[in-house]
């Protein structure tokens, strides 16, 4: 927060004096909040706008291949060792209670519907959008931002849009990979390291997991993915000057992300889970 | 020296009364010229007092907090953002960092408003883009080299070669020899002087630098930071052409143009509170 002698104004010592200018303080703040906000909105509409209008095709594959292909093999371990992580955790208290061959539902259900989506886009928040927000923010400082767009490129066209495809589309595909190999992980440690019968790991999977929980965890993933873009490239056009600008720009991106899929994973978990029961209840009626 | 060149021209360039803060920072404050066309302006001024601003909202890169800028008679303010991207189109920008495309060529960066903009087939890029090289004195094997490994003065060239490749009709230099050795100074001063000539150009020239100013220029206009003037006093303190430098009365200008401390370190002293 800025102090009384930042904003131009004297320092004073009465009471009503630091009432005062406390109160405008945090009036300062709540407007630059407001402020912020309103700028990120304006940010997000111009690019879907742009969206609308295809990018170039050379500005798209490197962005496809980027966030997709080059984050294959880091996405697949962090799916992996969740999957394992799950199973070494469960076993003790599912055994205590004679169920451990529940814990194919257990594993994989927690798996498709929230550890999957979250933790790959956590992770791609660090890989991709931290990246990304150096990358424009490097742009930003050197004046490369400014060059497209003195040359009647747009930039938001040429540099957000191609990045905000990518994830949309990438994120959601990481994540179903991430599924995949924490489903593996999981059944890996399940059958082969603590002998859980096979059988029935799948049969209890099969009857809890339905296809419902796996397409809300990469519904919710799409949201991830745009959310994850769209806040690293606003971050990397806003980039303060110099290096400790392009940091900052890289470490907010991130920060902001993260909290941004957790707000987002509760709502979307609320919807998801209200349009489940709706399914549920109309189903059951049609019986 | 530069060629004289007749009164009486179209005002291609017309600031009005511009005003620009940044946040409670006031930058530029009610600024008005008018630039004819063919007309070589020269910006000079201590680091900091807006000249870089102002040329930003001339293309319409910034936009002014008051006040308007026209271009051929259109206020850009009034302007979709489609509607400024074309005017663009008109405009080459060269920029004090050069600004290339880190993740491009020397060849791509130079061929980037030709694949934005014309439909040209490859082998007309490539030989347009080898033609504006040259024409900067840049060798063909720089062509597939990237900006990281040209020196600064290639870099300063290859971004020149960019910025008029679609033949604008005004060109804008945001400090062209800053850091430059005195041999590619001029190298970039002739290269300045003969875009003029090519035909009706109309440059603006930010710089610091005071041989490149009277060698290219033929209009000075001399600008002054907002935190060093009175509240009433106008932003512009010269406006004439590079000879009256010599003649003026004014001691900031005077002091500018002969590159003396004078009083500036006492009064930034006084400002640090030593």
């Amino acid at each position: 927060m800025a102090s009384a002698a930042e904003l131009g104004r004297p320092p004073s010592h009465s009471f009503v004096d630091r009432i005062t200018n406390w109160i405008a303080d945090w009036g300062q703040v709540f407007i630059e909040g407001i402020t912020a906000l309103g700028k990120f909105g304006l940010f997000v509409w111009r690019t879907l706008g742009w969206t609308m209008q295809l990018p170039k095709r050379e500005t798209i594959f490197p962005n496809f291949y980027s966030v997709g292909v080059s984050s294959l093999p880091v996405v697949a371990l962090t799916g992996t060792f969740i999957g394992m992580v799950l199973a070494v955790q469960s076993y003790a208290q599912f055994a205590q209670m004679g169920l451990e061959t529940r814990l194919g539902a257990v594993i994989n259900m927690t798996l498709v519907r929230e550890l999957g989506p979250v933790l790959a886009a956590t992770m791609l928040a660090g890989r991709v959008g931290s990246a990304m927000a150096a990358e424009l923010g490097t742009m930003r400082v050197t004046e490369q931002i400014d060059a497209l767009a003195s040359m009647g490129a747009n930039p938001i066209r040429y540099l957000v849009v191609p990045r905000f495809l990518a994830c949309l589309f990438m994120i959601p595909a990481l994540t179903a990979m991430a599924d995949f190999m924490g489903v593996a992980g999981g059944h890996f440690y399940s059958v082969w390291v603590l002998g859980i019968d096979i059988h029935h790991y799948w049969s209890n999977s099969a009857d809890f997991v339905s296809t419902f929980d796996l397409f809300s965890g990469i519904i919710k993933s799409v949201f991830f993915g745009s959310a994850i873009s769209l806040v690293a490239c606003y971050q990397g056009f806003n980039c303060d000057a110099g290096a400790e600008g392009v940091g900052r720009a890289a470490t907010a991106s991130f920060v902001y992300s993260f909290v941004v899929i957790l707000i987002l994973d509760l709502f979307l978990g609320i919807l998801l889970e209200s349009i489940n029961q709706s399914i549920e209840t109309a189903g059951s009626g049609l019986m | 020296m530069a060629d004289e060149r007749p009164e009486g021209r179209d005002i291609l360039v017309k600031v009005d009364n511009v005003s620009m803060h940044f946040g409670a920072n006031p930058v530029l404050r009610e600024v008005s010229l008018e630039i004819p066309v063919g007309q070589t302006l020269v910006l000079l001024g201590e680091s900091g007092c807006g000249k870089t601003v102002l040329m930003k909202c001339i293309i319409g890169l910034i936009r002014p907090t008051r006040g308007q800028v026209y271009f051929n008679g259109a206020d850009l303010a009034k302007l979709s953002e489609k509607g400024i991207s074309q005017l663009r189109l008109r405009f080459g920008f060269v920029f004090q960092n050069a600004a290339l495309f880190d993740s491009l060529t020397v060849g791509q960066n130079v061929a980037f408003p030709l694949r934005q903009h014309r439909n040209m087939s490859p082998d007309e890029i490539r030989e347009l883009v080898m033609e504006n090289l040259a024409s900067v004195g840049l060798p063909d094997d720089v062509v597939n080299k990237k900006p990281a490994e040209l020196s600064g003065g290639m870099r300063k060239r290859v971004g020149l070669a960019r910025a008029l490749i679609l033949n604008p009709e005004l060109v804008l230099y945001d400090e062209p020899t800053t850091g430059l050795d005195p041999i590619m100074t001029d190298v970039i001063n002739e290269l300045i002087l003969r875009t003029r000539r090519r035909g009706m150009v109309t440059s603006i020239v930010v710089t610091h630098d005071m041989a490149t100013a009277r060698k290219v220029g033929d209009r000075i206009v001399m600008m002054y930071p907002l935190s060093r003037l009175e509240p009433n006093e106008p932003q512009i303190i010269f406006d004439g052409p590079p000879d009256q430098l010599d003649t003026v009365r004014d001691r900031r200008v005077r002091q500018f143009v002969k590159g003396e401390a004078g009083q500036r370190l006492m009064e930034m002293r006084t400002a640090a509170g030593q």
